[in-house]
């Protein structure tokens, strides 16, 4: 009956992530496309830095903007919904006394949060910013802070659970909390830092072009907590109610 | 839908998911969404699996916008 549960969550997990990645698909359409377009034009006027635009087309500009971005949006959305709902398998009645969409609310919170500890860093950049010589570090290192970020919330969250019953709720939350941001900070202290932006490159556009990956984040995350916690709300609900009749004995909680 | 209002459950924390059966799953959704998300994010950019640049051009906007370094 627990597989039939997970699996049954997980399911939803990445159906939700799938129409998660609808909504955020449409705010990088209408808010991001025109940044991108944008910035493909200052490095076209500048391209004898470099640029993918004075090769051969591989993908037409009509393609990359409309299916090609719903493709990566929606792959991640799905990718991520199912990663999100395995952590929501394991926090479930392990995080304190929330119920299936708190915790799913909870988990898209994490989820943004670990999105922002690599941002902070390495900001997301726009075409025509970033050295392609040093792409494979930045990579690494993007990777490398996400992974980072999750095992420090990880660990702030087990301190934060280990001082709870000294401490109480409340400063034991703060406790978890400031460790983090004590450990994330001595991490960007130390992490090499990258100046790509090419010389005349607006400073609006550049802001605005990360403000909307940060609007695409934020309603990827908000719709998916919101529209899996309203799934993952039955499921739950439906295996205690069958946990109630078939061992009418045995208590819920363990 | 659930009748929630007839579950004894109501209010109460929900009862954990054990581990144990949790493992598989996790290995098999853990892997196959770090493959997807390999493909839109880094593939034929930091690295590549497959030889060309169509990979990256398709997915370029996306990648972008989603906050990856793309080049
Ligand atoms: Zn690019």
């Amino acid at each position: 009956m627990n597989s039939v549960t997970i699996r049954n969550l997980l399911v939803r997990g990445m159906l939700a992530g799938l129409a998660a990645g609808v909504l955020a698909l449409v705010i990088a359409y209408f808010l991001g496309e025109p940044r991108v377009d944008a910035a493909i034009a200052f490095e076209e006027a500048h391209s004898h830095s470099h640029s993918h635009g004075d090769e051969v087309e591989v993908v037409s500009r009509g393609m990359q903007s409309t299916a090609g971005l719903a493709t990566g949006v929606l792959v991640y959305g799905v990718a991520l919904g199912g990663i999100a709902a395995l952590v929501f398998c394991f926090a479930l009645g392990r995080i304190g006394r929330f119920g299936a969409r708190a915790t799913a609310v909870l988990v898209s919170g994490a989820a943004l949060l670990v999105y922002l500890v690599p941002f902070l860093k390495y900001p997301a950049n726009p075409p025509a910013v970033g050295d392609p010589d040093t792409i494979g570090q930045r990579t690494a290192l993007y990777f490398l802070m996400m992974l980072l970020g999750i095992l420090l919330a990880v660990g702030a969250t087990i301190l934060g659970r280990r001082l709870a019953p000294k401490l109480g709720n409340w400063y034991a939350t703060v406790a978890g909390g400031t460790a983090f941001v004590v450990a994330v900070g001595i991490a960007y202290a130390f992490l090499p830092a990258y100046d790509n932006v090419p010389h005349g490159f607006p400073g609006t556009l550049l802001w605005q072009f990360r403000l909307s990956t940060l609007a695409v984040q934020l309603v990827l995350w908000t719709g998916f907590g919101l529209i899996f916690g309203h799934l993952a709300e039955r499921v739950v609900a439906t295996r205690a109610e069958e946990a109630g009749t078939t061992a009418e004995a045995a208590p819920v909680a363990t | 839908m659930a009748q929630t209002i007839a579950s004894p459950a109501t209010g109460a924390t929900p009862a954990t998911l054990p581990l144990k059966a949790l493992a598989p799953w996790a290995l098999f959704v853990g892997v196959l969404a770090l493959v997807l998300l390999y493909f839109i994010g880094a593939e034929q950019g930091a690295t590549s699996v497959f030889s060309g640049t169509n990979v990256h051009e398709w997915v370029h906007d996306g990648r972008h916008l989603l906050g990856f370094p793309c080049h």
